[in-house]
């Protein structure tokens, strides 16, 4: 076997919190600590931590890895510094091929510029040579689908545009080790699946690639190896299909009583602040073990500040494999139908269907923002598990499965019937007839 | 694909060198920087290039009208003063326009520095490059005033101009690169660096003969060893207008104090460059 790409080996990542805290800091500020410097010396030595610790692992050509971890675990500090743009505080690391690095799409995008000259600059900045850009030109434009504006300023592009854009510049680097942050957050459905396959076709075509990520289903369809960090430090390092179930067991640590209360709050939001998110039962109590047939409660408890009216609170109910089953908000119905709220504690309750979910470990994701404009809450990972076994079907071809998981994302009971039409006669009575 | 690179990533050194072969492989960007500035700066204005002739020529006459004819300030030795203050501020709205630009640039280019690694430098670089477009287009103008005031060229003006180029280049890099340090740590250099421009215009001869400080020797001294533009612009009036002779300790001096100024803004920048991203 050849030499590893990448080698890892003890890398460390000290940040003082205090300058983290302080996007910068006024020379004033720094006087003050020289005056008195036995309380500069203790605030530094208390405001140290270490975002990375220890972290050593290798990867060999042509492989891709994926590197999950719960927000804070140090993914980000591990991919700055895998792109050289903060170096390490301690170990080495070894990288033998050209690095290409992508940590948002669409960096250095100039909104006064046409959509032909960002691919120029995008290019550029991202390593491609002159050359490079223009031998991919037509190709890139082709991605991107966007022909007929290549000579309009990217103000005035659509979002969807902007970042079509933005990725098929990207798509086409061809660096021996590409490392990738979530950029596939963006964009419509249709795109996604488009850059994922591109990007299986990376990772296929011998190229080395690191992917982050908090979409576990792309992480599992990228890459055959995973890197779990949890604070700073290497968790795990095995099969994807093994380290993503168990980082949603280990990591994903939702409370085990079906409630989970929020912690006291890191900035205060001026709109709405969470208090807490419960899995009731049909008596309105917490619980975490459901039968299929069960009507099973969400409960959002939520500090209302200012009752804004494009305030959107609901959640995501995710599979423990990272399959989002459904998103629900309390303004999804027609206008009469929302729940009234009203400025101070707001219980918000959602009733989930019974006799649809299927066995299976869930969590609940909290989505609360100002429609189209920001998230309040938007943690990824879900903050309360649940499973539910199958109990619902009265049929014994149902239940001869007992707990078995049927098939299937979600496992409603379907009605049948056989119809007595004739050939002649259409299956459905079109309007026009009646 | 060409030979795989190899290289290593592991805790800065507290001296760091400059990889040259690394700036060379970087120039593509360079270029694509220096050019997104120059094309982004006219974008949607309907004079757009002819800004960079407008300013200086009103600010050339009203200048003039001001300290010349009100102030009565000449150039000393007969040469007219429209024109003795035109060289004197062209090099000047470099210099100034650089420094500004550079000290600006990390911290406006932050979005790009804290999601891709190239080598830091190219930015600063960058505003130095774009002032030299600037001024090529605002010497046309003084190409027009020196046809209508009949005043030849002197070879030896244009013999020295890339020298005189140099100096302001390095000068005002070196300052600039400084200040872009200091401005990611500490943002009170956006408030204190048109402050300083403004005082150091009344101590560059922009307006003004060097010849008028005659009688403070002490000050003339000084103004040369420590701002290096001030000899760029007598050494330029001399050398292209034929005001006085070319004096050539003027100019090594300045020649002198630019590569020191460049050296040290360069050697601070590079020692605090590793942590940009972590503090901009």
């Amino acid at each position: 076997m050849s030499k590893p790409i990448i080698e890892i080996e003890g890398v460390g990542k000290r940040y003082r919190i205090g300058a983290n805290k302080e996007p910068y800091l006024s020379i004033r500020d720094e006087m003050a600590k020289w005056v008195s410097p036995i309380a500069r010396r203790e605030r530094e030595a208390k405001s140290e931590f270490w975002a990375l610790k220890d972290v050593s692992f290798s990867v060999q050509p042509g492989e891709a890895i994926g590197i999950i971890g719960r927000n804070g675990a140090g993914k980000s500090t591990l991919l700055k510094i895998l792109s050289q743009i903060t170096p390490p505080t301690e170990g080495k690391i070894t990288m033998r091929g050209r690095v290409a690095s992508l940590l948002e799409v669409g960096t250095g995008f100039h909104p006064e510029l046409t959509g032909r000259e960002n691919i120029y600059l995008n290019g550029a900045i991202l390593g491609m040579t002159r050359g490079e850009i223009k031998r991919k030109f037509d190709e890139i434009v082709d991605f991107a689908e966007i022909e007929k504006f290549l000579d309009t300023p990217v103000k005035r592009y659509s979002s969807g545009m902007y970042v079509r854009l933005a990725f098929a510049v990207a798509a086409h680097l061809e660096p021996e080790i590409l490392v990738i942050d979530e950029v596939l957050a963006v964009g419509d459905a249709q795109f996604q699946k488009k850059c994922l396959g591109k990007m299986g076709e990376v990772a296929k075509g011998g190229r080395t690639v690191l992917f982050v990520s908090h979409n576990m289903q792309a992480v599992k369809q990228l890459c055959p190896r995973t890197v779990v960090l949890a604070a700073g430090r290497v968790l795990l390092d095995t099969l994807s299909d093994k380290a993503v179930s168990r980082y949603m067991e280990l990591e994903v640590r939702p409370s085990s009583s079906g409630v989970w209360e929020a912690d006291a709050p890191k900035q205060v939001d001026d709109i709405l602040e969470l208090l807490a998110l419960k899995v009731l039962d049909a008596r309105g109590e917490s619980r975490t073990e459901f039968g299929s047939s069960e009507y099973i409660t969400i409960q959002i408890e939520c500090l209302i500040r200012h009752l804004h009216p494009s305030l959107t609170i609901g959640f995501d109910l995710v599979r423990a494999d990272g399959v989002t089953v459904l998103r629900s908000y309390q303004n999804d119905e027609a206008e009469p139908q929302w729940p009234a709220m009203h400025e101070g504690v707001n219980h918000l309750r959602c009733l989930l269907p019974r006799n649809m979910l299927n066995a299976g470990e869930y969590g609940v994701v909290p989505r609360i923002s100002l429609h189209c404009s920001r998230w309040i809450s938007s943690s990824e990972e879900p903050v309360v598990q649940f499973s539910i076994s199958l109990s619902h079907g009265e049929s014994p071809f149902w239940s001869i499965l007992g707990s078995v998981k049927r098939p299937g994302v979600i496992a409603p009971i379907l009605g049948w019937n056989t119809s007595t039409v004739t050939r002649s006669e259409p299956l459905v009575e079109t309007s026009e007839q009646l | 694909m060409s030979e795989p690179v190899e290289f290593v990533i592991s805790p800065p050194k507290r001296f760091l060198s400059i990889n040259w072969g690394e700036l060379w492989r970087y120039r593509d960007l360079f270029l694509v920087l220096a050019w997104r500035d120059i094309s982004v700066r006219y974008k949607q204005t309907v004079l757009g290039v002819l800004w960079a002739l407008f300013q200086p020529f009103i600010s050339m006459v009203i200048f003039t009208f001001i300290f010349n004819r009100v102030a009565k300030i000449d150039s000393g030795d007969g040469t007219p003063y429209p024109i003795f203050l035109y060289v004197g501020q062209l090099f000047w709205l470099y210099y100034s326009g650089t420094l500004t630009n550079a000290s600006q640039s990390m911290v406006s280019n932050a979005a790009i520095i804290q999601k891709v690694y190239f080598p830091r430098l190219i930015v600063p670089a960058t505003a130095a490059t774009t002032g030299l477009v600037d001024m090529a287009i605002a010497s046309l103008i003084l190409g027009g005033m020196m046809v209508y005031y009949g005043i030849r060229p002197h070879l030896l003006g244009i013999a020295l101009l890339p020298v005189l180029l140099a100096c302001a280049v390095l000068s005002s890099m070196g300052l600039g690169l400084f200040f872009a340090s200091l401005n990611i740590k500490y943002r009170d250099i956006r408030y204190a660096l048109p402050f300083v421009i403004n005082i150091l215009m009344y101590v560059t001869p922009v307006i003004y003969p060097v010849s008028m400080l005659d009688r403070h020797p002490a000050a003339k001294t000084a103004m040369l060893w420590l701002n290096p533009i001030s000899g760029v612009i007598t050494t330029a009036r001399a050398a292209i207008l034929g005001h006085g002779a070319v004096e050539w300790h003027v100019l090594a001096v300045s020649l002198l104090m630019s590569i020191v100024f460049f050296t040290f803004g360069l050697y601070y920048f590079r020692s605090t460059e590793r942590y940009f991203a972590d503090i901009v």
